[in-house]
């Protein structure tokens, strides 16, 4: 199969902006890059009907047609991405209404992780050996004492959902 | 006759459309919503026995030749797993019912939850059902747009949060996925799957090993394999209760369907068996160990949803026809029994306002028959004979030890290991909510239920009010915890498909015979 080489740079430049876009932290940016991204695909589907030829209607001429199957596949890819990036839209409008900006944020395991690192705080499920006895309420001696309960997960948590 | 295979895709969605027409009356929208997943739980039932007894419906939609049409067939794997998805998406929506998910007024946007939960079963049976590799994309587009919708559903601060890594995550998956389909096109020239082993068969081994991790990989982010599955514990959790217990419930199964598909029918299941069996026991311990950590319920159940994919992978993995059987099995029991526990796991957090375990206590003194729906499922889950959670172990487990060979081994002691750590995490759990008595340092006003609807209404007090389960909620549960037992004593006969699926699998022909017709 030959290959066009015009496609393939295209295609090359498309996916690598996609990607890089899609690394960044605005969910704006990322349906940008998921845009870009599809538009590279789509192109790839071109790529994979082989080399180009006449409109693909049967009987309109007898030079050889183009394969009709990824172009009616790239038409779908085009109208799902239409859909899910409207949707990713509105998903950031609303992120934006609630907090101002429309950041991905991180797992709140992972933010509680991060916190608990800047305070120098030990995990509240770690059962400390030298206790007097078993932690089965997995309320940790420093968090009592260094840390006020309110900075758990668990209520930030319900705290920003209510 | 085999027309009947278009049923559990059409049906759904027309039911979609007359919702949406009936936005106004939540009654039309329930009565509607529940004629057609009976309907198609009837289709999924008599498809599943012609599929048994007659071999594999095929139909080509609008008549288009194999080539350039979209075929949808049912054998005995796809029909079972419609069969046992479409029952539990229907108790599903009972509970959900019960929980006056849609006590809506004209301006709220709650009327969509009935259309899209329909259009995500329509896409979990299109997924079931699809013989092309581009129609299985469509499928995945169709419930994953539907599951967005779900899972953000309300608008709330954590929903948004959660919904936004689950979107991306989906975004890009979808965008592998269309990127490994233009590379098997362009290689083999169809998508069709009944065609595509003859044609990859000619390609040189690298190519057609390069298209199988790319499609594994793709599978693998929807199936929460390990390392592709960190998105799936942190998303599932805030969506409300019916949604997060259907997402468990299916979502992932299809994934792990698409997997055992393509890796028998299209591929060469044997190429990527180590590096399936290292995935599986990662799957398996990585996951366990996730959820012993946790001190919230739901967490904590998402953590074993992961977990307990590494089964499924593991019986994949082995290649043999007892691994595909009782990796056919477990997703049969799984489906049915972390439905369940989400459920319950919902009914809690109905009751209480919370499911976090640090605040939770002495709930069996005020709603034993809620201890029960518990545990049973928790039980089932972690592999407590009778149940049939410890008949899919030990089908696996079988398998698993019948190879012979070290590593096959090592992913047998990883199974018993994480059955082991599944019931010290669901038996730490039950303890917490159930046994110990409660805390009475519920600290006040944070009592809001995060997972109900209602955002704003603030249950009046943090400890267990004095109401009875509201039966519309529990009898479903009771009616799915029934099942996930009730499948023990079909075991058998169950055996006796999934071993019939699995013979089917690895012979291939019946599958592209049925697709293809007889003369291929």
């Amino acid at each position: 199969m030959t290959v066009d080489l015009a496609l393939v740079v295209a295609i090359g430049v498309l996916v690598a902006c996609g990607v890089t876009l899609i690394l960044e932290r605005s969910l704006t940016r990322i349906l940008l890059g998921f845009v870009i991204l599809s538009n590279g695909i789509n192109l790839l589907f071109l790529l994979a009907s082989g080399a180009p030829g006449r409109a693909p209607i049967i009987g309109s001429s007898d030079e050889r047609m183009s394969d009709p199957l990824p172009q009616a596949m790239a038409l779908t890819a085009i109208v799902i991405t239409l859909g899910v990036t409207a949707f990713g839209l509105a998903l950031a409008y609303r992120a934006w209404q609630l907090e101002g900006h429309d950041d991905v944020q991180d797992d709140v395991e992972d933010a509680l992780v991060m916190r608990r690192a800047h305070d120098d705080q030990t995990s509240t499920s770690f059962d400390d050996v030298n206790a007097g006895m078993p932690d089965e309420e997995g309320v940790d001696p420093v968090d009592t004492t260094g840390g006020d309960q309110a900075s758990t997960e668990p209520v930030t948590d319900e705290v920003k959902d209510s | 006759m085999t027309q009947l295979v278009l049923l559990p895709v059409i049906l759904p969605l027309l039911g979609a459309g007359l919702c949406l027409a009936f936005g106004r009356s939540a009654r039309a929208q329930r009565i509607i919503s529940i004629a057609v997943l009976v309907a198609v739980v009837a289709v999924a039932a008599v498809l599943l026995w012609r599929a048994d007894t007659q071999g594999p419906q095929a139909v080509n939609v609008g008549g288009w030749p194999v080539e350039i049409g979209i075929s949808l067939v049912a054998d005995r794997l796809s029909a079972l797993l419609l069969l046992v998805s479409t029952l539990v998406t229907l108790t599903v929506l009972l509970y959900s019912f019960g929980q006056g998910i849609v006590e809506f007024g004209r301006d709220t946007p709650l009327s969509v939850f009935y259309p899209t939960f329909l259009v995500l079963s329509a896409g979990v049976s299109s997924a079931f059902l699809s013989a092309d590799l581009f129609n299985l994309f469509v499928a995945f587009e169709v419930l994953l747009v539907a599951s967005y919708v779900l899972i953000t559903l309300g608008g709330t601060e954590a929903r948004v949060r959660a919904g936004t890594i689950y979107v991306i995550v989906g975004l890009i998956s979808s965008a592998l996925f269309l990127i490994t389909i233009a590379c098997v096109y362009a290689a083999a020239g169809t998508v069709n799957l009944a065609e595509l082993p003859e044609r990859l068969a000619d390609l040189p081994e690298p190519t057609r090993l390069v298209l199988q991790l790319m499609l594994l990989v793709t599978f693998a982010i929807k199936a929460a394999i390990f390392p592709l599955s960190a998105w799936l514990p942190d998303s599932y959790p805030t969506a409300p209760a019916p949604v997060t217990a259907v997402f468990a419930g299916l979502l992932t199964k299809v994934g792990v369907y698409a997997i055992i598909r393509t890796q028998t029918l299209v591929f060469d299941g044997d190429a990527l068996r180590t590096l399936l069996l290292v995935a599986a026991v990662l799957t398996m311990v990585v996951g366990i160990l996730g959820a012993v950590a946790q001190s919230d319920i739901k967490r904590m159940l998402s953590f074993t949803l992961v977990s307990h994919i590494g089964y499924m992978l593991f019986g994949v993995a082995l290649g043999t026809e007892a691994g595909y059987s009782g990796a056919i099995f477990y997703v049969v029991h799984h489906i049915t029994a972390q439905t369940a526990l989400f459920l319950v796991a919902g009914l809690i957090e109905y009751r209480t306002g919370t499911t976090q375990l640090d605040r939770l206590g002495g709930l069996a003194r005020g709603t034993p028959v809620l201890a029960v729906l518990f545990l049973v499922p928790a039980l089932n889950l972690a592999g407590i004979p009778p149940f049939s959670g410890f008949l899919g172990k030990l089908a696996l487990i079988q398998a698993g030890s019948m190879p012979g060979d070290a590593l096959a081994y090592v992913a047998v002691g990883a199974a018993v290991a994480s059955s082991l750590l599944t019931l010290y995490a669901v038996a730490k759990a039950w303890n917490r909510a159930f046994w110990q008595p409660a805390e009475d340092e519920a600290p006040e006003g944070h009592d809001r239920r995060p997972g109900s609807m209602h955002e704003g209404q603030t249950s009046s007090s943090p400890e267990i009010s004095s109401l009875r389960l509201p039966r519309g909620m529990a009898l479903p549960t009771l009616a799915l915890v029934g099942l996930s037992v009730g499948i023990t004593f079909v075991a058998g006969p169950l055996l006796g498909i999934t071993d019939r699926a699995a013979t089917d699998l690895l012979e291939r022909t019946p599958y592209i015979e049925a697709v293809l017709g007889e003369d291929r």
